[in-house]
């Protein structure tokens, strides 16, 4: 390769032959938005590129005007200026992908935030073979193995049948992990109505307008009585249960579903007392199949823990670099 | 083992006691024999493996795990036992080993074989399982679930007091079938054949000097409440021991006290330990405590002594179902003349009336006495805290106004509300020096107000943690009360308060005219601290 295809800029990952930036973090001309989750979509870009989910996301969250100029892409090729590109599922929530980029002769896939195990709620992780591959490296420490999500919901089942005093408060970021704990718990059999914190209604209606049914939802009003929720799933974000709106509830029982459930300090620094380990991200088995499987000469590492992923590619000798990228989270929201 | 490690992970989520008790009482309920006696005996302590050092893991986890990626993933999780269960790939799939199979393996392992034992193990469990395996051998569950927990856990499952467990508890071994075959109701109640058993101590209930009024002040005796740890000092043919009040054996920390014993019995008293000539504040006995060993100096320094109360066992009498009265007549003949200075007699408070009595409590001989204790002359000896027959009647806490300074949310159903708080007092330099923290002791009501406070005052934040506007001219003062004061190197203040509690919120008081530090020093003067 004589001049690299995408290379990290202070604005995001940029490509000099078709002049746009993936998931900028700054305001750009042309943004490639990989999915909806804030710490990727940001709103102020002149014109952006996305799949039809990710720029309805991007619309219900920052309004109809978030940029001037909008085109959904799917899986056929677009070109921009000497490079083509086109949008593949990554699996990691609805509407999420993978973006390939060729150019000349070097195709390269970054692939944004993925995961390779079963989620009714989105499209799954298509295999594409490249020259290059990037990674994220969120639960990329040897550490992480995420059990299958249907036994993580098993004991909040479970638990929901011993505490049937208790309201199951079920921490779960609104956009993706919000839907998709709902739709294990009906897959699991789980049909009563689920409670919802106000700002995960609207994502939710998109949710079930795409044909991901959630069944029946209702609002965790005041109105309700104080033991109206008592043995009863209320979903709401994480930064909610440390707000007077929690207080709504009797004797709450802290549920949190996140990939960091896996490690006991993460789930003691916050208080849960009900650990799921449910992630929308891929652990440290599905990371390196997924870079064994791509067949990549070169792997670069973006946010997360990427000195172990490189360790591991050295190990396996395949070459890997960190990107270093700034501005994304450890897990967005 | 995949019930005792979820057993072990809930108990370490779950905030409430009685939450806790009631998931041990369960898993006692479902778990059958033997298992659940070796994950009891590990709850209390009394399960004894061959220890494996923290290198000896790490040998065996280098085999299989890159270097660098060990040490990037124990600097991430920062705990050796889970950085193993997790990182451990396992040949082939889990399997449920039984606890007491994991238990007899390790037990029955050679020195030199322990390591390899432990590793052919974490080759067969699964994560949790892993986790509760390292646990086991490196000797600290760290549950937060105390011995006593597991005996009231234990005793909800069967159905009996809990003193009938800590009775017999020391005459028993893991895995406890006996025990268990009389709480199933299989069995008759397994006879406690050990020398030198514990007996289920009587405790008193607190009294106020409203209801002392409605009491006969001839029916009863007075004597003063030591503040030291309450134990039973047992002399059966040549065993000695020293028991907690909950019946754990504490001899180890104290041989000076056990060789007080010239008696054949059980004596029921106060220990305390003495310094320079007079009896020690209830600080330096704590030095002593959990100790399995002590040394010289402590020895010769802060010397331990036995402040007799009541006689359970003369000999072979058991005197328990006596009066007081008969009691105290035979613990004084027993105690007369032997070694004063290692056991002597709590004296009793001569009165006739309420108010002399109140009197005399308002100023006691010294200042490691922490109220009266009244008995009724005519009380037998019961197991546990009934109410009526004896009583304590405890010196009023101190109390001073401090300034809130931050404040941490709560856990389970108090993580919507900042309920920690820790205060502070002036220094001698005019700023807010914190001395103590306290959880309780406010009504729903007033939480909420505290709670509102903190969040419309916060002017700093550290995770769940919020600095609060603390200035002379605007704060909130609150009413501190506690029970003593130690002096303490680990806080900057150099006081460390007993039982701190929040007794009253006062609005209508400015932060400036809270204490100061100089009031809390002169008070260590005064108690002897």
């Amino acid at each position: 390769m004589t001049s690299p295809p995408l290379l990290p800029r202070v604005e995001g990952l940029y490509c000099p032959a078709g002049d746009f930036f993936i998931d900028p973090v700054r305001p750009v001309e042309r943004a490639l938005v990989t999915h909806g989750h804030a710490d990727h979509a940001r709103a102020g870009h002149r014109a952006v590129l996305a799949t039809a989910e990710t720029l309805d996301i991007m619309a219900i969250r920052y309004g109809p005007d978030f940029a001037r100029e909008t085109q959904a892409a799917d899986s056929a090729w677009i070109t921009l200026g000497e490079s083509r590109v086109r949008f593949v599922p990554a699996g990691h929530i609805l509407g999420s992908a993978q973006i390939v980029v060729e150019v000349g002769g070097t195709r390269v896939v970054a692939g944004g935030d993925f995961k390779r195990g079963s989620d009714p709620t989105c499209a799954e992780f298509e295999l594409v073979p490249c020259d290059v591959f990037i990674s994220e490296a969120t639960f990329g420490l040897p550490v992480f193995r995420h059990p299958p999500a249907r036994d993580e919901i098993g004991k909040l089942i479970a638990s929901l049948g011993v505490n049937v005093h208790r309201t199951h408060l079920v921490g779960a970021y609104a956009l993706g992990k919000a839907q998709r704990v709902i739709r294990l718990l009906r897959d699991a059999g789980y049909d009563a109505p689920i409670f919802l914190h106000g700002s995960l209604q609207r994502l939710c209606d998109y949710y079930q307008s795409r044909g991901v049914a959630l069944g029946r939802l209702l609002p965790a009003t005041v109105d309700a009585p104080r033991d109206g929720f008592a043995g009863r799933v209320v979903i709401g974000p994480p930064t909610s249960f440390g707000t007077p709106w929690a207080r709504r509830f009797a004797d709450p029982m802290i549920a949190f579903a996140s990939g960091w459930m896996g490690v006991r300090p993460r789930i003691r620094q916050r208080g849960v007392e009900l650990p799921l380990v449910i992630s929308d991200h891929s652990d440290w088995p599905e990371l390196t199949q997924t870079i064994e499987d791509v067949g990549a000469e070169q792997i670069w590492v973006t946010h997360g823990q990427e000195e172990a992923l490189v360790r591991w590619c050295e190990l396996q000798g395949i070459r890997a670099r960190p990107l270093n990228l700034v501005g994304y989270e450890e897990e967005p929201e | 083992m995949k019930a005792f490690a979820r057993l072990l992970d809930q108990l370490i989520l779950t905030p409430s006691r009685n939450e806790k008790v009631a998931l041990v009482r369960r898993y006692l309920g479902t778990t059958p024999d033997p298992d659940r006696g070796y994950a009891l005996a590990a709850l209390t302590g009394d399960l004894h493996l061959p220890a494996v050092k923290p290198a000896v893991l790490r040998a065996l986890v280098a085999e299989r795990v890159d270097e660098v990626l060990f040490r990037l993933s124990y600097d991430y999780v920062g705990d050796l036992a889970e950085t193993i269960s997790l990182i451990w790939e396992a040949a082939g799939a889990s399997e449920d080993l039984p606890l007491s199979v994991v238990v007899e393996r390790l037990t029955s392992a050679s020195r030199g074989a322990a390591a390899a034992v432990v590793g052919d193990l974490l080759d067969r469990l699964d994560p949790s399982s892993r986790y509760a395996l390292l646990k086991l051998v490196t000797g600290n569950l760290r549950t937060g679930f105390s011995a006593r927990l597991a005996k009231v856990a234990l005793a909800e499952h069967g159905g009996v007091p809990v003193t009938e467990i800590e009775e017999l508890w020391h005459g028993l071994v893991a895995p406890y079938g006996a025990l268990f075959a009389w709480l199933d109701g299989r069995a008759s109640k397994p006879v406690n054949l050990a020398r030198g058993p514990f007996r289920p101590v009587m405790l008193a209930t607190p009294v106020s000097e409203s209801e002392l009024a409605a009491l006969d002040p001839a029916a009863f005796a007075a004597e003063w409440k030591w503040d030291g740890i309450r134990v039973q000092v047992v002399s059966d043919r040549g065993v000695r021991r020293l028991y907690s009040r909950s019946g754990d054996d504490i001899s180890a920390a104290f041989p000076d006290a056990l060789d007080a014993i010239e008696f054949e019995g059980s004596i029921d008293g106060e220990l305390l330990v003495r310094h320079e000539g007079g009896v020690a504040p209830f600080a330096a006995l704590q030095q002593r405590l959990n100790r399995k060993t002590v040394g010289k100096a402590t020895l010769a320094d802060y010397p331990a002594f036995i402040r007799a109360y009541d006689l359970l066992v003369d000999a072979d009498d058991d005197l328990r179902h006596l009066p007081f009265r008969d009691r105290r007549a035979r613990l004084e003949s027993i105690i007369t003349g032997k070694s004063p200075d290692r056991l002597d007699l709590s004296p009793l408070i001569p009165f006739e009336a309420w108010d002399e009595l109140a009197t005399r409590r308002e100023a006691p001989p010294s200042p490691v006495i922490e109220g009266v204790m009244l008995k009724r002359w005519d009380s037998a000896y019961l197991a546990g805290r009934p109410k009526g027959p004896w009583f304590k009647w405890k010196r009023d806490p101190f109390v001073i106004d401090a300034v809130l300074m931050y404040a941490q949310r709560g856990h389970g159903r108090r993580s919507s509300f900042y309920s920690d708080y820790t205060f502070g007092v002036w220094t001698g330099e005019g700023a807010l020096t914190p001395v103590g923290k306290a959880y309780f002791g406010f009504t729903d009501e007033e939480l909420l107000q505290i709670d509102r406070y903190v969040r419309d005052n916060t002017v700093e934040r550290f995770g769940p943690v919020r600095a609060v506007r603390a200035e002379p001219g605007h704060g909130l003062v609150l009413e501190v009360a506690f029970e003593g004061l130690n002096r303490s190197r680990r806080h900057k203040s150099g006081v460390a308060m007993r039982f701190p509690r929040i007794s009253r919120l006062r609005w209508d008081k400015r932060p400036a005219e809270a204490d100061r530090l100089e009031a809390l020093e002169s008070l260590l003067e005064t108690t002897g601290a």
